[in-house]
């Protein structure tokens, strides 16, 4: 009794869920104090140039005399915080689009789900890409592309569902008691929305941040001198001989991507444990 | 026999076009292909025109944009003060011959430019999708057979990374690795500078150098294939393994499989011709969708091995904010896209008598 967060259900604990939860963990602890502890500020430029790392600077310095470990660990703080906002924005607006399409059918249905055939019509980077040259570069433009391309699985697959629900005998009896639209939605389809929903964000995470590197190494994204994991290896193109540019911010990507999608793989295995469709457009 | 030829007499008369019923589902994908195919066009156009400044910008650069003089004649010239449905038909009619604007980097007409790069992005992502598929279904279909067992949760973990690799990453960090470092790869490119490409075919070098008889040439092409190739297939391989897994599982317990085993077929017999094969719509469609993460992942990867693809195209062109290249790859990945996502239905209604009169 005593220990109360220990009373998980026992299916929620998978060696696969239980790393990823605590590698995100770490770089979600690491994002919102990284600035507070770093060794060197990430934008001063008083190291010496592509020193290798070594006992003062563990990662090495980059092109312009900056240390990369400390730019690593404040660059977790830019991209994680925006991924999981992106992820956040692109879930209610994606389920509220699905659920009004598939709630309301007819013409509504029609035009919203033609909206999301036209961003399904691209590859996810290179719609993502194009909107963003379009808007002019910078990280706020990368996060309003990546959001593009990312609401309409959400709206896809709620649409699914409440389609599925809305000749069901509960939902059609709540009507016929006058439950409003409204209401209908809340009580009756949300419930069995919100698992499906949540699997989809906790894998999109890493698909998020992913999308947003991408765009920041492209040069659509974070400008310099922002300390961001996709620009950092952009700069690494410029200095072949210097691997360590390049290499530690790789590694951060790819521990926080794995991390978020074991978390999101076993949480799928509670929820839905036949379907890996969601993953299908990842990227 | 006789009962069943006139069975599929009597069928076609319920086609909706009067032929097969194949022939309509053919022509109906047709057609929502077009009206996508208008789609994408409508986006690039949105985009390259509803932006205020953008058209002018794209057009003649920022240098230039800020000189009113300049600006007034470029709009007169190109009918930007006419009504937007007018500049979407020219735009269009401009589309239709070939003309997607002058990109500001290279200054050449940028479908020549685009004309020249997709090629090498086609031979690089057909090389992407078999290895992908063969290594996939390889995966997949070991990970379904021993469902629960250790190398499952181990095919698992590995695709799951698979789809946590950032790939400009790992194409700079394989790049330095097996070139610079151990120098076991060849550079960047398609050949090695001491060649020449092979006569153009194809189009693309392997071919192209088969068809030639040119066996050096081939060698050192399929040698610059590798990295781009390994690099590329890393997300897509974690992807089809994790589809194909579950696909087998879903056909495993099928009473045809049961009946397979009974009959007492051969392992490979069995996995081929009877579960393969079932599991074969599913993963055709996750075929289509990794095509376009393929096509997505060249534009972060092929940069980095200087590959003369679409890829390298779209990050020169954004890197340098050149938006007519940057919405001229766009609109050629969408049109390809497209394409092949066309290609799959049509697969699919070949293969699966049942979505033709869907």
């Amino acid at each position: 009794m005593t220990r109360r967060w220990l009373r998980i259900p026992s299916a929620w604990v998978t060696p696969l869920g239980v790393i990823g939860a605590v590698i995100a963990a770490f770089w979600i602890v690491v994002a919102f104090t990284a600035q507070f502890w770093v060794p060197f500020d990430p934008l001063a430029q008083v190291l010496p140039r592509l020193q290798a790392p070594g006992i003062d600077t563990i990662m090495g310095t980059d092109a312009l005399g900056r240390d990369i470990f400390s730019r690593l660990m404040t660059g977790a703080g830019v991209t994680i915080p925006l991924a999981l906002m992106l992820v956040v924005m692109s879930m209610v607006v994606g389920t509220l689009i699905g659920a009004i399409a598939g709630y309301f059918g007819k013409w509504v249905d029609e035009v919203l789900m033609r909206l999301t055939d036209l961003v399904m019509a691209f590859p996810t980077v290179i719609l993502a890409m194009v909107v963003a040259a379009a808007l002019g570069p910078s990280l706020f433009n990368a996060v309003i592309a990546a959001f593009v391309v990312s609401w309409p699985q959400y709206a896809r697959m709620t649409r699914s569902i409440v389609l599925g629900l809305r000749t069901q005998n509960y939902v059609m009896a709540g009507r016929l008691l006058g439950f409003s639209p409204f209401k209908t939605l809340r009580v009756d389809v949300a419930p069995n929305v919100v698992g499906p929903i949540l699997v989809l964000a906790s894998l999109d995470v890493g698909t998020a941040i992913l999308l947003l590197s991408g765009l920041s190494f492209l040069g659509l994204g974070a400008q310099p001198p922002t300390a961001e994991w996709g620009s950092m290896i952009s700069a690494a193109m410029a200095n072949f001989d210097s691997w360590w540019i390049g290499v530690f911010p790789g590694l951060a990507i790819l521990t926080v991507v794995m991390a978020f999608n074991f978390v999101g793989d076993s949480l799928r295995d509670i929820f839905d444990p036949t379907s890996q469709m969601s993953k299908a457009r990842a990227r | 026999m006789g009962k069943n030829t006139r069975a599929t007499r009597v069928h076609p008369a319920r086609a909706p076009l009067g032929g097969s019923p194949l022939a309509g589902y053919v022509l109906r994908r047709l057609g929502m292909s077009v009206l996508l195919l208008f789609g994408v066009t409508l986006v690039t156009f949105s985009l390259a025109n509803l932006v205020p400044g953008n058209p002018i910008v794209a057009a003649l650069g920022e240098g230039a944009a800020s000189n009113p003089a300049t600006v007034a004649a470029y709009i007169e010239k190109h009918g930007l003060d006419q009504p937007l449905p007018v500049q979407y038909l020219n735009y269009l009619l401009n589309l239709f011959q070939g003309d997607m604007g002058v990109s500001l980097r290279t200054a050449q007409p940028v479908a020549s430019d685009l004309a020249k790069a997709v090629p090498a992005t086609i031979e690089v992502a057909i090389g992407a999708i078999i290895v992908s598929l063969a290594v996939g279904v390889a995966l997949g279909s070991l990970a379904a057979y021993r469902r629960g067992k250790i190398s499952d949760q181990l095919v698992r973990v590995l695709s799951l990374i698979g789809l946590s690799i950032p790939t400009f990453w790992m194409a700079l960090v394989s790049f330095n690795f097996f070139f610079l470092q151990l120098r076991i790869a060849p550079g960047s490119g398609r050949l090695s500078p001491i060649l020449s490409p092979p006569p153009t075919v194809t189009g693309l070098y392997t071919i192209d150098a088969l068809l030639a008889g040119q066996w050096v040439t081939f060698m050192d092409a399929m040698a610059h294939l590798m990295l781009p190739v390994f690099v590329l297939s890393l997300f897509t391989i974690g992807l089809l393994t994790r589809f194909v897994r579950t696909s087998v599982l879903e056909v495993l317990d099928a009473d045809y499989i049961r009946a397979g085993r009974a009959k007492g077929l051969s392992g490979p017999r069995m996995l081929f011709g009877y579960t393969l094969r079932g599991a074969s719509l599913p993963i055709l469609t996750i075929v289509g969708l990794a095509f376009g993460s393929l096509l997505s992942g060249t534009v972060l990867v092929e940069a980095v091995f200087a590959w003369p693809g679409l890829g390298s195209y779209a990050y020169n062109s954004a890197t340098s904010l050149d938006l007519p290249g940057v919405m001229g790859v766009g609109l050629i990945v969408g049109v390809i896209y497209l394409g092949i996502n066309f290609a799959v239905d049509l697969l699919y209604g070949v293969l699966d008598p049942r979505v033709r009169l869907a």
